[in-house]
C-alpha cells in the first residue's frame, strides 16, 4: 500500500517498539501524510500490518480528533476557542473566518481550498488569540494579518 | 534571579547540540551515568524537594524510588509532553527552543530508574516541537548520549519520540500508556500504578517535561542549590508560568517557586490589558484548578499557598480575566471543554459533563432557572471522586468554583435572561 518506501518507513516505525500494535499512531500519521485522510481502506491495512482488528484502528481513528475521517480542505484552519483565546477574541475571529470563507465550522469550501473547524486549547495561550493552519502555528492574530495570510494562499 | 530553564532559549541556534554543549550541556548526565549509582540519582531528586510540574505536585524523587529492583521486565520512562490543560504552554517552549534540555533531562533520569527506553509522548498538534526533539534525538544518538553505551557508561537506553493525535485525556498518565500502546486513550484502574505495571505490562514512571528538565541542574549544581530557590523545603526550584488572558504582556515567565500572583499579573506581565478595567478573576493552574476572586489574588504560586487557598498551581497556567468577563460564557467554555474531552468510560464524567454544558448554554442563552445554579453545583459534586481518573474533578472544580464564588452573577444572568456585566457588548 502506497508504494515500497512507505512500507519501509512503516517497518522503522515499527522496530520503534516492543509490540507492532503500539505503532499504531505514528502509522496512521503516515496514512494521513499519503492519502489527506484516513479511509476504511487504509484502517483495514494498518490493522492487518499490525496485527489487530480493524474495530480496533477505526476505534483509534475516532477516538483522536487529528485523524481526518473525510476529505478536507487544502488549507485546513483550526480555530482554537477555549478560555484563553476567547477571553483575547477568538469569537469574533471565528466569525471573522466564517464570513470570509463562506463556510460553517466543520465544513469544507466548495473549491475543496479552505476548511475550517473549531478545536480545544492548542496551548499557544499566550500569544492568543490563534489558529493553526495544516501543521503550523499562527499566533497573536489581528483580522488584517488573517487576511493577508489567507490572500496570499494558492 | 538567574534564568536557569531558559537560560538557552533567546540564544541563536539554541536547538543545537554544539550550542547546548558549550552552555555546559549534558555534563550532568555524564556525571550521572559515570559517578553516580542509579539510588544516588534518586536520592539527590528527592533531597531537592522537586515536585512534579504536570499538574498533581507529587515528590518525584519518591515516585522514582516506588520502581520496583531491576529484574527480567525491561523497565520504561515516559516523558509527558501532551501538554494540553487549558492555559499551559511553557513545555512548548522548552521543547521548541531547548530540546537538548529536555532530551538530558530523560535520559538522566531513565538512568535512575534502570529504563531500557525512554518515550516521549508529544502532543499531536505539536508539529515544530515534534520536528525539533526529532533531529535533537538524532544528535544525542550520534554523540552517544543514547542509544547503546551511554557516555561510555555500558548503560543502554533508547529514546523515541511518539506524536499523539489530538486528546486532552492523554496528558493522564494511564491514558497516555493506553495511547502509547496503540490503543485509544482511556485512563486505567489504579492499583497497579504505573511502577508496578505499566506500558506493556513493565514496570514504568510517567514525568512532565519541566520536571525532566529541572534533573540536570540538580545533579550539576546539587540538591542544596536547588531547595535554596522558593519559599520553604516543600515548594523547591526554579518554575515557569504561564500568563494568559486579559494582560499586556502575556507569555512564559520564569521565576522561583512562589512568585507572588500578583508580582506576575502587574510587574512581569505588565498589568491589566485596559487600565479601566480592573482584575475581577484569576484562574492559578490551568483550567481545572478552583478560580480565586481578585480579592482572594494575594497569594504566592507555590504548591502550598493555593492549596490554602482550595484551589492548586496544578501545571501553572494563570488565566486572567478582567471586569467586563462574563463568568457564565466563561464556565460554559471551561465546561465544554471538558464535555468535549471526557473519554466516555465513567458514566458520572461523561454524562454529567454534558449535562453541565448543556444548562450551562440554556443560562446563557436566556433560558436557564434559577435552580440551574444549584444544580449544576449538585452534578459537579456528583462527578467529583467517582471517576477512574482526575478529569472528573477537574471538571467539577471550575463548576463548583465559578458557581459558588460568583453565585451573584449567575442569578442575574438568569433573571435578565442575559449577561448583565458592564462593558460586555
Amino acid at each position: 500500500m502506497y508504494g515500497a518506501e512507505f512500507e519501509k518507513q512503516v517497518d522503522r516505525l515499527v522496530a520503534r517498539y516492543p509490540e507492532a500494535k503500539a505503532a499504531m499512531l505514528p502509522v496512521l500519521w503516515e496514512v494521513q501524510k499519503e492519502k489527506g485522510w484516513i479511509d476504511k481502506e487504509s484502517e483495514a491495512w494498518v490493522a492487518e500490518r499490525l496485527g489487530t482488528s480493524p474495530a480496533a484502528v477505526h476505534g483509534v481513528v475516532t477516538f483522536y480528533t487529528m485523524y481526518k475521517q473525510k476529505p478536507m480542505g487544502r488549507h485546513h484552519i483550526q480555530v482554537c476557542t477555549t478560555l484563553s483565546c476567547m477571553l483575547r477574541g477568538s469569537d469574533e475571529l471565528m466569525d471573522h473566518l466564517k464570513g470570509k470563507l463562506g463556510i460553517d465550522e466543520g465544513e469544507v469550501s466548495h473549491d475543496g481550498k479552505f476548511s475550517l473547524v473549531r478545536v480545544e486549547c492548542l496551548g499557544s495561550c499566550g500569544t492568543a488569540p490563534m489558529f493553526q493552519l495544516n501543521d503550523d502555528y499562527h499566533e497573536d492574530l489581528t483580522i488584517d494579518a488573517v487576511d493577508k495570510l489567507l490572500d496570499g494562499l494558492e | 534571579m538567574e534564568k536557569i530553564l531558559t537560560r538557552n532559549i533567546h540564544k541563536e541556534n539554541s536547538q543545537s547540540i554544539d550550542v547546548y554543549e558549550a552552555s555546559g550541556g549534558y555534563q550532568a548526565l555524564r556525571k550521572a551515568v559515570t559517578q553516580m549509582t542509579p539510588v544516588e540519582v534518586i536520592d539527590e531528586v528527592k533531597k531537592s524537594g522537586l515536585r512534579g510540574r504536570g499538574g498533581a505536585g507529587f515528590p518525584t524523587g519518591l515516585k522514582w524510588s516506588f520502581m520496583p529492583p531491576k529484574g527480567d521486565k525491561p523497565h520504561y520512562l515516559l516523558c509527558n509532553a501532551d501538554e494540553s490543560e487549558p492555559g499551559t504552554f511553557k513545555d512548548r517552549l522548552l521543547m521548541e527552543k531547548d530540546p537538548h534540555l529536555v532530551l538530558e533531562g530523560c535520559m538522566a533520569s531513565a538512568y535512575a530508574m534502570h529504563a531500557d527506553a525512554c518515550y516521549i509522548y508529544i502532543r499531536g498538534e505539536f508539529v515544530l516541537g515534534a520536528e525539533v526533539l526529532e533531529r535533537a534525538v538524532e544528535e544525542a544518538y550520534a554523540k552517544g548520549y543514547a542509544g547503546k553505551n551511554v557516555c561510555g557508561s555500558g548503560w543502554n537506553c533508547d529514546l523515541v519520540i511518539h506524536r499523539g493525535a489530538g486528546a486532552y485525556i492523554c496528558g493522564e498518565e494511564t491514558a497516555l500508556m493506553s495511547s502509547l500502546e496503540g490503543g485509544r486513550g482511556n485512563p486505567r484502574v489504579k492499583p497497579p500504578f504505573p511502577a508496578q505495571s505499566g506500558a506493556w505490562g513493565a514496570p514504568t514512571t510517567i514525568n512532565n517535561v519541566e520536571t525532566l528538565a529541572c534533573v540536570p541542574f540538580i545533579l550539576e549544581r546539587g540538591a542544596d542549590w536547588f531547595k535554596s530557590i522558593g519559599p520553604n523545603e516543600k515548594n523547591t526550584g526554579p518554575k515557569l508560568y504561564c500568563l494568559s488572558g486579559h494582560v499586556k504582556r502575556p507569555g512564559v515567565y520564569e521565576a522561583p517557586m512562589g512568585l507572588p500572583l500578583k508580582e506576575l499579573i502587574y510587574d512581569l506581565g505588565g498589568g491589566m490589558l485596559h487600565d479601566d478595567r480592573p482584575l475581577k478573576a484569576c484562574i492559578p493552574g490551568g483550567s481545572s484548578v478552583p478560580v480565586l476572586r481578585a480579592e482572594e489574588c494575594d497569594t504566592n504560586l507555590d504548591f502550598d499557598s493555593l492549596a490554602a487557598l482550595k484551589t492548586g498551581l496544578g501545571s501553572a497556567g494563570i488565566m486572567v480575566m478582567d471586569s467586563s468577563t462574563c463568568m457564565v460564557k466563561s464556565l460554559l467554555r471551561i465546561s465544554h471543554f471538558y464535555a468535549h474531552e471526557s473519554c466516555g468510560q465513567c458514566t458520572p464524567c461523561r454524562e454529567g459533563c454534558g449535562w453541565m454544558e448543556r444548562i450551562l448554554q440554556r443560562i446563557e442563552d436566556g433560558g436557564g432557572l434559577q435552580q440551574d445554579i444549584d444544580l449544576l453545583k449538585n452534578i459537579a459534586d456528583n462527578i467529583e471522586g467517582r471517576t477512574i481518573c482526575a478529569l472528573g474533578d477537574a471538571a467539577a472544580w471550575p463548576v463548583q468554583s465559578f458557581v459558588t464564588k460568583f453565585r451573584d452573577e449567575f442569578q442575574a444572568h438568569v433573571d435578565a435572561g442575559r449577561c448583565t456585566v458592564q462593558g460586555v457588548a
